[in-house]
């Protein structure tokens, strides 16, 4: 009786796993056949399921835009905002793991309630910085905004990492006349490293697909891939096969970076999760 | 040591991508920034731009394409903060005037080949503030009626040389079967002041309703207003598409381009797509007719242009209006009539496009389409007297935010949320709030 319950239950779970995981990707899926269908066949109702694929939206979008130029910098900004962050964010978090003071615990809530402002917010002091620091329309200027607001996110997940190395293992290292950059270096992040791993996969995947700033920050030279697909919209015009195309494109590279490391994010997302 | 190596590398390769990216946004001299939408006649000029620099090869190009309520944020923050991100914009005639009072738009003065009085005076002068001109129109847009010439022989019915609303509310309960899809007439519901509220403005002024007294009191409650929100209300109740308050312009294009709408009042720019085969499904079934009349029968009446302008921020405004004055001369005309052929051509601008037979030829709509627009007069007469120029807008800076939220409001009578009496009651107090805020009304 009790294996009969459990077989049910576990063809349940599994049914209701996949059932989550269909819906959930349902939208990606329909974009991308959308993209493969002409304008008149992508706005035709009932929507198509059976169609003759066609790559005309795709040939207009690379013929339209160069998508190269939009990735590149999307590559630039995702990579650098992630690194400087997490160079940053190892070393506070190490402190605020390792060594707290009363004021750690107030000042992780703190950097997480930077959040909790609605970009738009602050969009005026940032484009003024912005312009009089000459970094509109750079890669860098986006970079250093989007490294800004992931940073919070990531020092909060190293923290939570670094809390599940054993303390003991760190003053051993200690005892065997280790510096703080040596037991920082070479005993914390060895033992971190799939929760680094994971974190900077999350921080990659949150600039990669960031739009507000970008579109606020760059017009031509550092508009990243987010800006490509903001430029099929049309007013006046059929588009949406040209727009799924170039979303399709747009986030492909982050999609297939995703399927080949998802072992390595689960492994970092669960890290310390059983002991 | 080689790990160390390894990490002090990647850091200068990461510094110098990012320096070098900072670098390369410098401007060089000579380059243009061009903000435009994305829209299949300005699709049609990014392509043949580089005749342009051919022509002009110490001037380079550079495109920046954005969602046009997009655009129109970039562009007013980049003027407003005097940032000169852009040498030339996009924008139509609701902000022209409104932007030129405030200093923000250079002023444009073409030379004589250029024929200024080539431009439809009606296109013109709604870019003409204090007798300068501002910007340059690409292309320009009014209003008319598309409807299905086999539904109507189908129903025994004739669409008038001038139909009234009343007519079309007839024909529309005629057509509608439901049970195939087909909808009597499709309208814009998408709220926003130049989705929803483009179209109830311009049918509110045929209907004998205002926007405002000449005091800057809101008329909402008016009895002309509610009979113009109760035929729209009740025509879409009753023969328009299901959700009909998430469709806009390229909404009911799709809808009467598949074979589902009837009749669709909407901007004459959609004839050109609609009779494309490549675009319509029903390219040989469309018939058109002048917008419909209402009770009141006059009013202004719409009028959009789709304009290039050099903002005063430009570094480069002499450069800027050399390539607005080739993007919208006689001679681009006949550059997109040569690559693109004629019925690609921009459309409402030049009288002189008109007058080429090829061109007359390859757009059956073209005559009725400049009828409409020489004859369109945003500046016409308002049942009462009324403080404001426009036809589908009201040509002050606060109307983007009034419009769309009385958009909104609109919206929820045709879900039912409110009826058009409890709608117009709170567009009414929304407004006089939002002028009373702003200066404009006490």
């Amino acid at each position: 009786m009790a294996l009969k319950t459990k077989t049910s239950t576990r063809i349940g779970v599994t049914i209701l796993g996949w059932g989550i995981a269909l819906w959930l990707f349902f939208p990606i899926f329909w974009m991308i056949l959308t993209s493969f269908k002409s304008e008149v066949q992508a706005i035709s109702t009932p929507p198509k399921l059976f169609f003759m694929p066609t790559l005309s939206s795709y040939g207009e979008v690379f013929e339209r835009a160069s998508y190269w130029h939009f990735a590149l910098n999307t590559v630039i900004v995702s990579v650098g905002a992630t690194a400087i962050a997490v160079a940053l964010a190892v070393p506070a978090a190490y402190s605020m793991a390792f060594l707290p003071s009363k004021r750690t615990r107030g000042t992780l809530l703190w950097m997480l309630s930077t959040r909790m402002l609605p970009p738009v917010g602050v969009l005026v002091p940032i484009y003024l910085l912005a312009r009089n620091t000459h970094l509109l329309d750079t890669c860098t200027g986006l970079a250093v905004v989007d490294m800004l607001t992931n940073l919070p996110i990531i020092v909060w997940m190293l923290y939570t990492f670094f809390r599940e190395v054993p303390a003991p293992i760190l003053e051993a290292g200690r005892m065997d006349g280790a510096t703080r950059w040596q037991e920082m270096t070479m005993v914390l992040l060895p033992l971190a490293l799939p929760g680094i791993a994971s974190t900077a996969l999350l921080s990659l995947i949150l600039c990669w697909n960031e739009a507000f700033w970008s579109l606020n920050l760059t017009s031509s030279h550092a508009a990243p891939l987010t800006a490509f697909i903001a430029s099929f919209s049309s007013p006046e015009g059929l588009f949406f096969g040209k727009l799924s195309a170039a979303s399709t494109l747009a986030v492909a590279p982050i999609l297939v970076f995703g399927w080949i490391s998802q072992k390595q994010l689960v492994r970092g997302l669960t890290f310390g999760a059983v002991k | 040591m080689s790990r160390l190596k390894a990490t002090r590398t990647a850091i200068c390769t990461l510094a110098l991508l990012l320096t070098g990216s900072a670098l390369s946004s410098a401007e060089a001299a000579g380059t243009l920034t061009i903000a435009t939408v994305n829209n299949g006649d300005m699709i049609v000029m990014r392509q043949l731009s580089s005749e342009f620099e051919k022509a002009h090869p110490d001037i380079h190009l550079n495109w920046v394409t954005l969602e046009e309520n997009v655009l129109r944020q970039r562009v007013t923050t980049d003027i407003a903060m005097k940032t000169g991100q852009f040498d030339v914009v996009t924008i139509g005639n609701y902000e022209v005037p409104i932007w030129a009072k405030q200093g923000w738009l250079t002023e444009i003065k073409p030379d004589a080949a250029y024929d200024v009085n080539d431009i439809l005076p009606t296109v013109r002068d709604s870019l003409t503030a204090d007798g300068k001109l501002y910007a340059l129109p690409f292309y320009a847009e009014s209003v008319m009626t598309y409807y299905r010439k086999d539904l109507f022989q189908k129903a025994g019915l004739t669409m008038p040389d001038a139909p009234t609303y009343d007519q079309i509310r007839q024909f529309a309960d005629k057509i509608t079967d439901k049970t195939n899809q087909v909808y009597g007439i499709c309208l814009r519901g998408k709220p926003g002041w130049g989705e929803n509220m483009a179209y109830i403005s311009s049918l509110a002024n045929t209907f004998g309703a205002q926007w405002f007294d000449m005091s800057w009191k809101p008329t909402m409650t008016s009895d002309a207003w509610k009979a113009t929100l109760n035929w729209y209300v009740s025509a879409l109740k009753a023969d328009g598409p299901p959700g009909a308050t998430s469709n806009g312009f390229n909404e009911n294009l799709a809808l009467f381009a598949s074979g589902h709408c009837g009749i669709w009042i909407d901007s004459t720019v959609a004839g050109g797509l609609l009779f494309d085969p490549k675009q319509s499904q029903v390219a040989d079934k469309v018939g058109f007719a002048p917008s419909p009349k209402g009770p009141y029968g006059k009013g202004p009446t719409w009028l959009w242009s789709w304009s290039l302008a050099v903002p005063v921020s430009s570094h480069q405004s002499a450069d800027a209006q050399t390539f607005i004055t080739w993007a919208t001369s006689k001679d681009y005309v006949k550059l997109v009539a040569a690559q693109k052929g004629w019925v690609a051509v921009p459309a409402g601008t030049r009288a002189s496009t008109y007058a080429a037979p090829e061109y007359v030829k390859a757009a059956p709509f073209a005559s009725f389409v400049l009828n409409a627009i020489k004859t369109a007069d945003p500046n016409g007469p308002t049942a009462q007297p009324r403080p404001y120029t426009g036809a589908q807008f009201v040509g002050i800076p606060e109307f983007q935010a009034i419009g769309t939220q009385v958009g909104q409001t609109v919206a929820a009578t045709l879900s039912d949320q409110m009826t058009v009496d409890q709608a117009l009651t709170s567009a009414q107090a929304s407004i006089t709030r939002a002028l009373r805020q702003s200066g404009r009304a006490r």
